[in-house]
């Protein structure tokens, strides 16, 4: 060993061995053509981007058929091009907080993370570039979801009660933040998955966080339900993007920070135990 | 170079590495033996950053790994358990890894053909047979073109065209002067590629040899002689370095330190008859099976326990 690197320092000139070194951007890149080179990614992203799509036109029909027959519940009644177009937001926050969780969990299960890590072994720069990948393929799915969404689901009620145009006030606004609220539940899907290692386990606490614990904080005492309600990350995220906003929600702006802080947490007890724990 | 300084690991009650101490070097193939639970996974892990020893250091050429700048280039590793996604193909499994480092595309395509994977490079991993995963996590280990290439079990699931291939490999690779360690748990291979033998038992070091030694110290080449005038034999044959030993009554003799054709010739010159002469020559399996028995036995009595200890320290 000692004569091998004597000679390369002797001879500068010519480096018996190429210098090869690790960066954040190559960890990066590495991180990219994984996401892109399992068949898994392009199912999940073509499902995120077909419930967006294909739900939000759905309800936008439904509407504008139930405005013709006058037999409508009031809640729906009063719905907007917005809110009708971002109707698949719902399915598609699973479809690609499941990619997140996938991205990384996947590599605990099926035992790539010891290549992954014993080719990094800093390891804390593949929790960020994964991270960061899935968090902006997921923001742009899903913008380019809404926008196709609302395209077509507003020239579907156009006339009605519910139309509105892009030019209408707060509604790009709505449009780019439910894009960004997708982006951040792939990455808090990427955090819980590197938390708890597995994929089973990331996908019921992603859908637990999500759907259910909004539903069982109706059982708390009702001012307490209004306290920590609007918190939740998928409440935090609906005003983000909600062309209205009542006492009982945030402002969008606060949304945004309440969520980044969700996802600051997720990632900060992913980091925590990625350095922490064997693998 | 591998330098581990009483590495330990434990995972809660259970001591898999016991203050393991052993350095490896360069040029030469170091074979890394010792029975299932030896705790041989579990060093190699800690060699390249996977497991944190729970005290003691282990460190390669200087560093510890995870501080080098291009990991990769100082410790190709094959670790034991698959380390693949299966749903990515051999040839994406390469590139994401070489990607990290700056590893151009060629040396990419270079170690699939030296791994014999040209054929199958596109397809998905998760096909592969156990002998194709190997090769894949070998053509893995070399991408880095590493000074230090560390194998576990590598010939686990290789038919014999694969065995001999990996043999050659790691002479080759010796013969380059880079380190290589290579783990085993079949004496018999290591006997055919390893010049240099460290041998593990229960986490604990209990012998770090060279074959020969290994041999040597395990009893040598014994020569059984059966003859009329065994007293007398014993007398002629008596001097520096010569054990002999036999039952009184008995005719037989076990002579070691001699040849038997020495002790033929010292025989006929003092005119004593001779019924048998036979070399029996102690193989390095049953040597490894005697330092891994008491290994085994530690537990069980405190004359087990001195044992392992003495040999510890002759080693």
């Amino acid at each position: 060993m000692s004569t091998l690197t004597a000679a390369t320092e002797a001879a500068p000139t010519a480096p018996a061995r190429p210098a090869y070194r690790v960066t954040g951007r190559r960890v990066l890149a590495s991180e990219w053509a994984k996401l892109w080179s399992l068949r898994s990614t392009w199912i999940t992203l073509g499902l995120g981007l077909l419930f967006l799509v294909a739900f939000g036109l759905i309800a936008a029909g439904r509407y504008k058929s139930g405005l013709g027959s006058g037999r409508m519940d009031r809640d729906f009644a009063r719905s907007t091009a917005v809110s009708l177009s971002l109707f698949g937001t719902n399915f598609a926050q699973l479809a690609l907080g499941f990619l997140g969780v996938l991205v990384t969990a996947g590599e605990y299960s099926t035992g790539m993370i010891r290549s992954t890590l014993a080719a990094v072994p800093r390891r804390l720069p593949v929790l960020w570039s994964k991270a960061a990948v899935l968090g902006l393929v997921a923001l742009v799915i899903g913008t380019i979801g809404v926008f196709v969404a609302f395209l077509f689901g507003s020239r579907i009620v156009a006339g009605t009660p519910a139309g509105m145009d892009f030019s209408h006030a707060g509604v790009l606004r709505s449009l780019l933040g439910a894009g960004l609220y997708l982006g951040l539940v792939g990455v808090i899907g990427t955090a819980l998955g590197s938390l708890l290692r597995s994929v089973a386990g990331g996908i019921s606490v992603l859908v637990a966080a999500l759907m259910l614990i909004p539903g069982l904080v109706t059982l708390l005492p009702s001012s307490w339900q209004d306290d920590i309600s609007p918190c939740l990350p998928s409440n935090a995220g609906e005003s983000m993007f909600a062309l209205t906003h009542d006492a009982t929600s945030l402002p969008p702006g606060a949304g945004l920070l309440v969520l980044l802080g969700w996802t600051a947490l997720a990632l900060s007890g992913a980091a925590y135990r990625l350095l922490r724990s064997d693998v | 170079m591998i330098d581990a300084r009483q590495l330990t690991k434990r995972y809660g009650e259970k001591t898999a590495v016991d203050g393991l101490e052993f350095v490896v070097k360069p040029g030469t193939v170091t074979g890394f033996l010792g029975p299932n639970g030896a705790g041989k996974s579990t060093t190699m892990r800690m060699v390249v950053g996977l497991d944190a020893p729970t005290s003691g250091s282990v460190t390669v050429n200087g560093h510890r790994y995870g501080r080098h700048r291009a990991p990769l280039q100082e410790v190709g590793a094959l670790l034991e358990a698959k380390s693949i996604h299966p749903g990515r193909s051999a040839y994406h499994h390469l590139r994401a890894l070489a990607l990290t480092h700056g590893i151009p595309r060629r040396r990419v395509e270079e170690v699939v053909d030296i791994a014999g994977l040209s054929g199958v490079a596109r397809k998905r991993a998760g096909s592969f047979s156990l002998g194709m995963g190997q090769r894949l996590g070998i053509a893995a280990a070399l991408l880095g073109d590493p000074q230090t290439v560390m194998l576990d079990e590598p010939v686990n699931g290789l038919d014999p065209e694969g065995v001999l291939w990996i043999r050659n490999l790691l002479t080759s690779l010796a013969e380059e002067g880079r380190t290589v360690f290579v783990s085993s748990h079949l004496m018999s291979e290591m006997a055919l590629v390893a010049d240099h033998l460290i041998v593990v038992g229960r986490g604990r070091l209990l012998a770090d040899t060279t074959v020969r030694d290994l041999v040597r110290e395990a009893g040598g080449d014994t020569v059984r002689v059966a003859t009329q005038d065994p007293a007398r034999l014993r007398d002629v044959l008596a001097g520096p370095g010569v054990d002999v030993t036999g039952r009184i009554g008995s005719e037989e003799l076990q002579v070691t330190g001699l040849t038997a054709r020495e002790i033929g010739l010292t025989a006929a010159e003092h005119g004593i008859a001779l019924f048998e002469l036979s070399t029996r020559q102690v193989s390095l399996e049953e040597a490894f099976m005697n330092l891994t028995r008491d290994a085994v036995e530690y537990h069980g009595s405190t004359t087990g326990t001195r044992t392992v200890e003495s040999v510890g320290r002759l080693a």
